[in-house]
């Protein structure tokens, strides 16, 4: 007994070597775009019914960031993964042969909404606030779909400049809770948040609308969705794929779908994904 | 026109100085060109929450928060051990012009950039931690160890009989003189290679620092805190629980909960080396021209404002580390205080070099909103904290006299020219250490060297990142024979692990936190 807990945590700590010993097991990795605490607890629900849906041994990893989970899945020590738009894009470069499989009911109209510090004054509009020209801005990540990458080719398009020479300073504050605490702090002017996050933060009463507000909001983008590497068939299975994505599509438990969190998945191709691939070059982020 | 007789101007207080001053002005300057505008509204409710956090920290709010602290312990000890061989093999070789060099350039790269690479090669392995630490830690210890053989005593070996192996020679007449130093340095790396271990979690291994930046960034502040109070406790206490007859214990147990292994499949080291790293317009057949293009580009965009901000925020922080060093000393010193203030005084020390920097840049973000101040200051405190530390323990290297001045009078006329140069050396041997750190900064929005190397493992671009890092290299390595020939003219010792040694008790226990 103390053995198996034992190998089971050592496996869920990423600490034995995938590959050889554990051919036969399919692991998955995926970041939330909002609470990323208690992963393996919720995830590893995930990793259960996939388990149930597919009739192979499934393992959840947690992993850190976007960047940590693409590398992941380059390695072939994920399979499969819940990707951001840009970082999905980064993964099916990296593995030829690579498919979006799914997406969140979410995703294909994603959006981003700029958020103030209510000193600059600056109101909602329809139109990106040319007042900001001057101020401070955060992104969230920097291989954030809808904290930095999409946001930034939309305020490109609005500014006709770079958020380097239309701001007095840009950073990244690495996260779009973080994005929320800065800019109401009065300590970056202006930020971009996801506006699911944003949405949860005003719901759980951590938004004092006397010093942050939501001013405009980013035409919608596709964004989260899900990649599985080419040769899962040749080693699961020649229908693997299909059935993963059946068994991603067929998700109706509220509990598992709050882990995304997603009202539920739709398919996805790798072709809804050009704008991204677009973008991302027009930006200097891919070769 | 002089106002000192010449006597008075080249005596060794003269040197000194001297150096002080222009190393002063240095950082004035600095402090001058960098940025350093305040402007912050409303931090209070974040600060609040940030403090209600510390009050009330929540121990199972994180998951697998023990095994996380056991992974910190195992590439810890994996990492500096490995880190000791390997430095000791490469110290033997010290007269060769190529591994010195070899030793520099792999201690000039940051623990976390080895961190990324290797996650490449290896994977979010065990094996990925242990050599992140291992690497840098061999170039550090091989430059240590090294001048300890350099400096030894020659004398025994040439009484050896004529005849004697070269193995024999060793063993009997070299390896005797240098292995004290040599323990106490190992076991004061090891507590830097506890902090090393646990900020590799920042990129993804799971160890402490994984779950303390999520917690932090996601504004869960009393998980946060619950880990940090942890680590902490692990740092305190490495007094009582760490000796070296158990070391061979805690390194077979690291190997047993985290066999450095690799989790990648075979060929990645090829593919890092045939393609990641060879530069875009290379792999793209766009010719010699277009390569010098792309260099050119990456120099004037990226490498040399990185240079520029990373020199100016790293010489402003070295000025208030100075300051601060000499403020904090006494604090820990026997020769000041009380007990209750000296122990007070080594909690506050334990938890400023403890909590990254990261941290610490994060809460004075709020307070002062984005620029290089909450970096300089972050730095200055974390790094002070170490040479106050250690700058303390140094005034116990003379005896008490009963007469002596105390109080402010002892702090200006005894206590601080006897450990000045002390203090000096180990601000120049900091200097390095602070400019690598400066990478870490990107959420300030300031852009180090790190910061463009950080956007380029981002975006997979580690052709980028390998030429910024060998920018950074040649950053470091400048600054180290900078500090090396200062060192020179100060006659200060030249070796860090010398000067470490020379502490008091450091021949029965390593110098660790909460020394009493």
């Amino acid at each position: 007994m103390i053995h198996k807990i034992r190998a089971r945590l050592a496996a869920a700590l990423l600490l034995c070597v995938t590959g050889a010993a554990h051919a036969d097991t399919f692991v998955f990795t995926a970041i939330p775009d909002q609470d990323e605490s208690r992963l393996m607890t919720r995830f590893g629900q995930v990793a259960d019914y996939l388990a149930a849906e597919l009739g192979v041994e499934v393992r959840y990893i947690p992993v850190k960031s976007y960047a940590a989970a693409v590398t992941a899945f380059r390695n072939n020590e994920v399979q499969l993964a819940w990707f951001g738009g840009f970082t999905g894009v980064q993964a099916q470069r990296l593995v030829p042969g690579s498919r979006a499989i799914a997406q969140g009911v979410e995703d294909p109209q994603f959006i981003s909404h700029l958020i103030v510090h209510t000193s600059t004054g600056i109101e909602p509009s329809d139109d990106f606030p040319l007042a900001l020209r001057g101020k401070r801005f955060t992104f969230g990540s920097r291989s954030s779909t809808s904290g930095r990458l999409m946001p930034e080719h939309f305020m490109r398009e609005a500014t006709g400049e770079t958020p380097q020479r239309f701001f007095s300073r840009v950073g990244f504050s690495g996260d779009h809770s973080a994005t929320i605490a800065l800019v109401q702090s009065g300590a970056w002017d202006a930020g971009v948040v996801n506006y699911k996050v944003w949405e949860q933060a005003r719901a759980a009463g951590r938004i004092d609308d006397s010093k942050v507000r939501k001013v405009w909001s980013t035409p919608p983008y596709p964004d989260y969705h899900w990649v599985i590497r080419g040769d899962v068939d040749a080693r699961f299975g020649n229908d693997f794929t299909d059935r993963v994505q059946a068994a991603l599509l067929a998700i109706t438990d509220e509990a598992l779908l709050a882990a995304f969190p997603r009202q539920g998945f739709i398919p996805a191709s790798n072709e809804d994904y050009q704008l991204i691939v677009d973008t991302a070059r027009s930006l200097d982020l891919l070769d | 026109m002089r106002f000192m007789p010449e006597a008075a101007w080249n005596t060794t207080a003269g040197r000194f100085r001297r150096a002080s001053l222009w190393l002063g002005l240095v950082g004035v300057l600095a402090f001058l060109l960098a940025d350093l505008e305040i402007t912050t509204l409303s931090p209070g409710t974040e600060l609040a929450r940030i403090g209600t956090g510390f009050l009330t920290p929540d121990f199972a709010a994180t998951e697998f928060v023990w095994q996380a602290l056991a992974n910190t312990l195992a590439f810890a000890f994996q990492g500096v051990a490995l880190g000791v061989v390997a430095g000791f093999v490469l110290a033997l070789g010290w007269r060769f012009r190529g591994v010195r060099a070899f030793s520099a350039v792999i201690r000039a790269v940051h623990e976390l950039f080895w961190g990324l690479i290797f996650l490449q090669i290896t994977g979010l392995s065990p094996l990925t931690g242990v050599l992140a630490i291992a690497i840098p830690y061999a170039g550090i210890f091989a430059k240590v160890f090294g001048e300890f053989l350099e400096e030894a005593d020659a004398r025994p070996a040439t009484a050896l009989p004529s005849g004697s192996t070269w193995l024999a020679t060793f063993f009997y007449a070299r390896l005797p003189l240098i292995l004290l130093p040599v323990r106490t340095y190992s076991a004061y790396r090891l507590e830097c290679g506890l902090r090393a271990s646990a900020i590799l979690g920042f990129i993804g291994l799971p160890t402490l620092g994984f779950h303390l930046e999520t917690a932090f960034r996601q504004g869960d502040y009393s998980a946060g805190a619950a880990i940090l109070y942890l680590f902490f406790l692990l740092i305190g206490t490495l007094r009582w629980w760490l000796h070296r007859h158990l070391l061979p214990l805690y390194l077979g147990a690291a190997l047993w909960w985290a066999p450095p292994l690799s989790s990648a499949p075979a060929g990645t080291l090829w593919r890092f080396l045939s393609e990641d790293i060879v530069p875009a317009p290379l792999r793209q057949d766009g010719g010699f021209e277009a390569f010098m293009q792309w260099c050119l580009r990456l120099a004037s965009e990226q490498a040399l404002p990185g240079l520029w901000h990373t020199l100016v925020l790293s010489s402003a922080a070295l000025l208030l580390t100075a300051l601060l060093s000499l403020l904090l000393f006494p604090l820990v010193s026997p020769r000041f205080g009380s007990p209750l203030s000296r122990g007070l005084g080594h909690i506050l020390l334990v938890i400023l070099r403890t909590t990254p920097e990261f941290l610490l840049a994060f809460i004075l973000l709020l307070l002062f909103g984005p620029s290089m101040l909450p970096g300089i200051i972050a730095l200055a405190l974390h790094t002070s904290a170490i040479v106050a530390w250690l700058g303390g323990r140094f005034t116990l290297q003379w005896p008490a006299r009963c007469d002596g001045a105390t109080g402010l009078r002892g702090y200006c006329y005894e206590v601080l020219p006897r450990i000045y140069p002390n203090l000096l050396a180990l601000l120049l041997y900091r200097w390095e250490i602070i400019m690598r750190e400066t990478a870490i900064l990107g959420i300030l929005g300031i852009t180090t060297l790190g910061y463009f190397v950080d956007a380029a493992f981002a975006e997979f671009r580690f052709d980028r990142a390998l030429f910024l890092i060998l920018v950074s290299v040649l950053l470091n390595l400048g600054v180290d024979a900078f500090s090396r020939r200062l060192r020179q003219h100060l006659r200060l010792s030249l070796n860090e692990g010398r000067t470490l040694a020379r502490l008091p008790g450091a021949d029965t226990t390593p110098p660790r936190g909460a020394a009493p």
